[in-house]
């Protein structure tokens, strides 16, 4: 059904809400794509089957959800209207969940989460230390929403803000309030957006385009796919609100081909949205038009820089171009272009519902909101969080994240992905914004939050971004396209003992020329992970270089395996397993490696049930 | 069949690809997404078709095809493993799973085996961090992924290796 005024949009609305009850069962799977990894989409089908097998559609609804955040406990249900929060939950255990707890409200034990600092089990899903510190205003929806639902999103109060802006709102005031609000853009950069949106407004020319960029090529961030998977619809619902204060007619969204969900949800939901008259001609009778198409990009870090994805837009080989001229002014086919984060754009409804004061009350001075990270690495809790800014990184890493797993030492934090650096542990009360992360020679990124413990070599660290880095240059511009290939080989050198005197200060000084001669943001801000790892981890290059040690038993040619006499018993599974056949020893005896013939391959250290391999 | 059929009948199924992204020279890197979706990668031949189709020049073609990752001027394996290298799965071991799949299958990241049976590349990521480290083999994750777990999963696909089945 199309509605064609803010009136029938109302009443359509009223009548998915009163079709509802909130009280009703409502079992919620998580089907994001950490949860499918893990067989979600089984576990969906098994509910769906044992409900229908036993009659049970009247009391209970079933919902397959976008991702919830707890990648770590997958696959993930929770139980409404109680919120009951089940982890780890199997195909046999679908039967038990529908006809004792949501029938019979008897807990399941077993799938219960337990906190390991307290031992104690968590029943409700708000009570779990993971989710408690959260604030999740952008986040929170997916859990409550099948994301090819429309109704679902009209339920939860989606499209109200657009309804709002166009019924009575002019473009200015709008544009305003997200100024007032001191948005700023989620994907990197940390640039106002209202400020963007005015420019772009502003510009001259015609026609004026607003693109939303999903083209998350940060190693370790997963917030934006979680979104456009789990609640597209918000992000369209954003988008249109900012071409509408823009002036403009035509959208993209620009999404990672490697996120076929993402592309499969945010698709559906353009189609939904044009049925219903959000999008299209004459929205909602108010005179505006608007439509957006998805683009899929082609596997391109550099992509996500604004003009090297305006260039993959126009079916051209990602490279950027020097930035005297602003996207605002000149971007998509030379016209006046703003492109915004999948995030950034999830922030917009939120703003025009609640209002920039409100808005405005959350975060520290700078830095207004939330900000969602995936963090990953080294960590018990594995997820996504999104937390007020001004939490410190203490609170996160270990209220949140539950701290580094098998008791191990926390050695560092790296956030802002291959453009950001290495944070150690003297920084983790360090409330964090985009300034805050910054100042310390890192930066926001794109919300990347890898944690390393004392088994992670930051000097390896450094060299894998380099290597990242190099691959995904796009070779228009020398500082860039040598100057990282050259770092690389340092850094090469020092992982594998060549290392001489003079290197750091070589890196450092090809840092400088990379950081003032780059055309683009990629090469200008490839010299973090280097600088940030040699200015708090000296040591350890110094160790590689005088000792050709690697501290963390890493670096491979500057380490050995050994087996270690006390643990060691013999057993034979890793002589047995071994691809050199380097290993030897009777039965029950002492093992021994031939150094010589060893390819530190690490199999025997994986396989020894007694941790007898060493690494030295 | 004879070749100049087949050529014909590819240069049909490019058409069609075309024709749904509304011959639209912007939709180049999609449109080639589609061909090697539909071929396992880019035949010569289809890139002389979207060129033609198109107005674009082979060039330019080559220029995007060379350009982006997700493009492969060659024929891919029957057998895909990929192994993500995104930043948590690195720091969880995934350096250890590569040198192994490189030694067993003798291919560096990125090739493919001669006899066609195995394509192997890295990925950047593929945003199922609690899983890491993490193996793709044919479509299907393969999570927290060790040597040995490697080495079992190569086994099935028909390589000589050592197991602790064995």
């Amino acid at each position: 059904m199309k509605v064609k005024s803010f009136k029938e949009l109302k009443s359509l609305r009223e009548k998915i809400s009163n079709s509802r009850d909130p009280e009703k069962n409502c079992i919620t799977i998580c089907a994001g794509t950490g949860c499918l990894a893990y067989g979600a989409q089984s576990l969906v089908d098994k509910f769906k089957a044992e409900i229908e097998k036993d009659n049970l559609e009247e009391e209970i609804d079933i919902r397959s959800t976008g991702c919830h955040g707890f990648c770590e406990q997958g696959p993930v249900v929770v139980i409404y209207p109680e919120k009951v929060f089940y982890r780890r939950v199997g195909l046999d255990d679908a039967a038990e969940v529908i006809h004792k707890t949501v029938l019979n409200g008897e807990i399941l034990d077993r799938l219960l989460y337990t906190d390991p600092s307290s031992g104690e089990k968590i029943i409700h899903e708000d009570d779990v230390p993971f989710y408690k510190k959260q604030m999740r205003l952008v986040f929170g929806m997916n859990g409550q929403i099948d994301p090819t639902s429309l109704e679902d999103y009209m339920a939860i109060g989606g499209y109200s803000a657009l309804a709002k802006v166009l019924n009575g709102m002019e473009p200015g005031a709008v544009i305003e309030e997200v100024k007032k609000a001191n948005l700023r853009g989620r994907g990197g950069g940390g640039f106002s957006a209202g400020w963007k949106w005015e420019s772009t407004r502003k510009a001259k020319g015609d026609p004026k385009y607003v693109i939303c960029n999903a083209d998350e090529g940060d190693p370790g961030a997963y917030m934006d796919r979680s979104l456009l998977e789990g609640n597209p619809h918000s992000i369209l619902e954003g988008m249109m609100i900012g071409a509408y204060a823009i002036g403009s007619n035509e959208g993209y969204i620009y999404v990672r081909n490697e996120y076929p969900l993402a592309v499969k949800n945010v698709t559906i939901a353009i189609e939904k949205g044009r049925e219903l008259g959000v999008l299209g001609e004459d929205i909602l009778g108010s005179g505006f038009s608007f439509d957006i198409k998805v683009n899929r990009g082609g596997g391109a870090f550099v992509c996500g820089e604004s003009s090297a994805l305006f260039a993959s837009l126009e079916g051209r080989a990602g490279e950027p171009r020097a930035k005297y001229i602003h996207a605002t002014d000149r971007g998509l086919h030379n016209k006046p272009t703003n492109l915004n984060n999948v995030e950034t754009w999830a922030n917009v409804p939120l703003i025009i519902n609640k209002g920039a004061e409100w808005y405005q009350s959350i975060g520290t001075e700078n830095s207004k909101g939330t900000k969602i990270f995936s963090l990953v690495g080294k960590i018990n809790n594995t997820g996504l969080v999104e937390i007020p800014m001004g939490m410190t990184l203490r609170e996160i890493i270990e209220d949140i994240g539950g701290g580094t797993p098998k008791g191990r030492k926390f050695k560092a934090v790296q956030t802002g992905g291959p453009s950001g650096g290495c944070i150690p542990e003297q920084f983790l009360d360090m409330p964090i914004d985009f300034d805050a992360l910054t100042k310390v020679g890192s930066m926001m990124g794109s919300g990347g939050m890898i944690v390393m413990d004392d088994r992670t070599c930051m000097v390896d660290v450094a060299r894998y971004f380099l290597k990242f880095l190099e691959g995904e240059s796009c070779g228009k511009c020398v500082p860039c396209r040598e100057g990282v290939r050259r770092m690389r080989e340092i850094l090469d050198d020092i992982c594998e003992g060549r290392g001489r005197e003079g290197d750091v200060e070589l890196l450092e000084s090809i840092s400088h020329a990379l950081i003032d001669g780059s055309l683009c943001a990629l090469g200008a801000t490839a010299p973090n992970p280097v600088l940030s790892t040699i200015k708090y981890f000296r040591e350890e290059y110094s160790a590689h270089m005088q000792e050709k040690k690697c501290p963390a038993g890493v670096c491979k040619e500057l380490i050995r395996y050994k087996i270690d006499e006390e643990n060691c018993t013999g057993c034979g599974i890793c002589a047995r397993l071994c691809p050199a056949e380097c290993i030897s020893g009777e039965k029950k005896q002492l093992h021994v490696i031939d150094q010589e013939k060893c390819i530190k391959c690490g199999s025997c250290k994986e396989s020894c049930k007694f941790d007898a391999v060493i690494v030295e | 069949m004879s070749e100049v059929n087949s050529v014909e009948k590819m240069e049909l199924k490019v058409k069609d690809i075309i024709e749904k992204y509304g011959s639209d020279r912007g939709s180049v890197v999609p449109i080639l997404q589609d061909v090697q979706k539909e071929f396992n990668y880019l035949p010569k031949e289809a890139l002389n078709a979207v060129s033609s189709h198109l107005d674009v020049a082979i060039s330019r073609m080559f220029e995007v095809a060379t350009f982006y990752k997700a493009f492969s001027l060659t024929p891919r394996g029957r057998h895909q493993l990929s192994l993500c290298v995104g930043t948590a799965c690195y720091v969880r071991g995934a350096p250890l799973i590569e040198s192994n799949i490189e030694r067993v299958l003798d291919l560096r990241p990125g090739k493919t085996s001669p006899d066609l049976e195995f394509s192997f590349d890295t990925v950047n990521c593929l945003g199922s961090c609690a899983l890491g480290p993490i193996l793709v083999v044919d479509g299907e994750y393969q999570g927290q992924i060790t040597v040995s777990k490697t080495n079992k999963i190569l086994k099935k696909l028909g390589k000589k290796v050592k197991t602790d089945e064995s």
